[in-house]
């Protein structure tokens, strides 16, 4: 697990990739790792991290893999990653993309 | 083209199921990530961004209709539509599901392709020159040599577990269209005096954080010579190379830390000291691998094009295509195409799997079942007759890949940098788009000439920055994107490593800054036939820095 920013301060949630599809998902307070990061748990200080990392570590034998957490920023009821990394693997590439309808 | 054996279907169908069996017991928790990382990525399964990627060897860039045709249903079938045609002359699918990725393999088997050493700290895909077996100035036909080492490499005990990944190109003819003298090892096939055939061979070259020139070790290697002389060079490099500290462990470290002397005397005593007797190549051998690369049974009866003729003289759009994208052949009456994969505003080296078949149809009806990938991210036709030329710019034009941009400035080499790859920093095809986009009127692009500009988003340089005429590097700073402009790279014979200009740009600013370069090259060039590398060559960097900062000091 990496903790990615130095934004210490800010609020943190955990984000990995799904281990069979690969898609970005976040955890969220139930446990479930889904795609929408509105649902994710957020961890506010360092004690609150370290519970939703040891929780989170606990998925990696299964689930999920590339585990971390990252800071966000809230902006209204919205949340949104700090780093534009973060932002692009929630949002997938800037870029136009081939057109693709997804498999049924 | 090589034709698997017993042999080679075997080893590739074991691997799939070793593979398949891999992932079925990380699937099942049996393995933990740690455990099986090194074996997804064995088998070419990286995680990036937004998926997994799967990178599939194109080896020597060379592939049959067949093949690319079973791309295009990996595309449509496993993936979304489209992939991406790389540096290293590979192909990468950006949204493969890991459960799905063994299916995969096993269809690539079924065409003799796989994704083997595609990663890892081994010796990966050997790249060739694009214009192989038909370039008009080859002395020899590399990618025999290429198929050889291939075989040599693929899977080889010794060298499996290197100190770092290990890249070899090899090139037949005196112009270098693989950038030979920035792999590990480059290797030029040429002839001695007395008209035998070996190689000159370079060492430690390299990009990344570190980039350097190879040095040559060998004047004239001669072709029987070309295993024990790698082994040597390879075992040199195992036992000394660094394993301490990744960012310093490529064989250029090595070099530039032994001196060139030191490392040639090694690898030379290194080289005595093989027993040969197992080593040499036989030319009987080489003959067994040259004949699947035998020239295609071309017609020896020309006497002039005059569709293609017509066709140029009415058809402003096609003399342009055949200025830009079309080069000599070594047998009269045909050409080689380059099919650009750099439209206007589009993501250099993305296919979609409907272009993939349309190019696999042409090369089957017109370039003898053959098509090429280039380390400069376009496609080649090899083996064209001229009098097909406008039937087969009709039907690439018909599927949006007659682009007349062939080492223009928007004829960009691009990673794919923020936008998809877990090491990078920076978004680099936005940039390529953008530029693209100001540099799109054909007229102007003619006007500026030959002129490369390479895109990376990191110092790992995927997007070749360092050897760019104009090379761009995305770097991360306080969050922000930014760019740092390279001036004076060549990857070709004459190759060089690029000068930083000065402060870097933020994304809107390196636009505007490129534009400042072309016009500078524009006001200082002796005369249009002074391409812009020529012309830096000649003023060195300072009238570029005066013009890109002189407002701001």
């Amino acid at each position: 697990m990496s903790a990615k920013s130095k934004d210490s301060d800010l609020p943190l949630i955990a984000t990995a990739n799904d281990l069979r599809t690969g898609a970005v998902v976040y955890r969220s307070a139930d446990g479930a790792w889904q795609r929408d990061i509105a649902r994710a748990e957020i961890a506010e200080g360092k004690s609150a991290a370290d519970d939703l990392l040891r929780r989170a570590e606990a998925d990696l034998a299964v689930g999920v893999a590339d585990l971390a957490l990252i800071p966000i920023i809230r902006e209204g009821a919205f949340l949104r990653p700090a780093a534009l990394r973060e932002i692009i693997r929630s949002t997938g590439p800037t870029i136009e993309l081939p057109a693709w309808q997804p498999r049924a | 083209m090589y034709r698997y054996d017993e042999f080679d279907h075997d080893l590739v169908r074991e691997r799939v199921a070793e593979f398949s069996d891999q992932v079925a017991r990380r699937l099942s928790g049996e393995l933990t990530e740690d455990q099986f990382k090194p074996l997804r990525l064995m088998n070419g399964v990286y995680l990036q961004l937004h998926a997994y990627m799967l990178r599939i060897a194109v080896p020597y860039g060379t592939l049959s209709s067949r093949q690319m045709r079973t791309l295009a249903h990996l595309a449509r079938t496993y993936d979304r539509d489209y992939g991406h045609f790389t540096t290293r002359q590979n192909l990468q699918f950006h949204w493969t599901k890991l459960e799905e990725a063994p299916k995969m393999l096993a269809e690539l088997a079924d065409v003799e392709m796989h994704c083997i050493q595609t990663s890892g700290n081994c010796i990966r895909n050997v790249t060739a020159d694009h214009f192989a077996g038909a370039s008009a100035d080859e002395i020899a036909d590399p990618r025999p040599y290429a198929e050889i080492l291939r075989q040599w490499s693929s899977l080889h005990p010794e060298f499996s577990l290197l100190p770092r990944k290990f890249k070899l190109a090899v090139i037949g003819a005196p112009k270098d269209r693989a950038a030979i003298q920035t792999h590990d090892i480059g290797l030029e096939v040429k002839r001695n005096d007395s008209g035998k055939l070996g190689f000159a061979v370079w060492v430690g070259g390299g990009q990344g954080r570190t980039p350097m020139i190879a040095k040559k070790v060998r004047d004239f290697l001669p072709e029987s010579d070309l295993i024990a002389y790698m082994e040597a060079i390879l075992r040199i490099y195992n036992l000394f190379g660094r394993r301490d500290n990744k960012f310093k462990a490529r064989i250029k470290i090595l070099v530039h830390e032994m001196g060139e002397e030191e490392v040639k005397a090694a690898i030379e005593k290194e080289f005595a000291a093989i027993d040969k007797t197992n080593m040499v190549l036989p030319r009987d051998a080489v003959e067994r691998i040259e004949r699947y690369f035998a020239p295609p049974p071309f017609d020896t009866r020309f006497n002039g094009a005059p569709a293609f003729d017509r066709a140029r003289e009415t058809d402003s759009e096609f003399a342009s295509f055949v200025e830009r994208n079309v080069h000599p052949h070594k047998m009269p009456g045909y050409a080689i195409a380059t099919v650009s994969l750099k439209p206007i505003g589009g993501t250099p080296g993305d296919m979609t799997s409907a272009q993939m078949d349309a190019v696999a149809g042409i090369a089957e009806q017109y370039s003898f079942d053959e098509v090429r990938v280039s380390h400069e991210q376009n496609l080649v036709l090899p083996h064209v007759k001229l009098e097909d030329l406008p039937a087969v710019y009709a039907r690439l034009r018909a599927t949006g890949l007659a682009t007349a941009n062939f080492g223009l400035i928007t004829d960009i080499i691009c990673c794919p940098g923020l936008d998809y790859c877990s090491l990078a920093n920076a978004r680099s095809i936005p940039i390529a788009q953008r530029l693209s986009e100001r540099f799109a009127d054909p007229v102007r692009q003619s006007d500026i000439g030959e002129l490369k500009i390479k895109i990376s988003g990191c110092i790992n340089a995927c997007g070749h920055h360092h050897v760019g005429h104009i090379g761009i590097l995305g770097v991360d700073r306080k969050g922000e994107e930014f760019y740092q402009i390279t001036l004076g790279g060549s990857g070709d014979e004459t190759c060089s490593i690029g000068e930083i200009v000065g402060k870097g740009f933020s994304s809107d600013g390196v636009i505007d800054a490129v534009e400042t370069i072309v016009d500078t090259y524009l006001k200082l060039r002796e005369s249009p036939r002074e391409n812009f590398l020529s012309a830096y060559r000649r003023v060195g960097e300072e009238p570029f820095q005066e013009a890109l900062y002189a407002h701001a000091a």
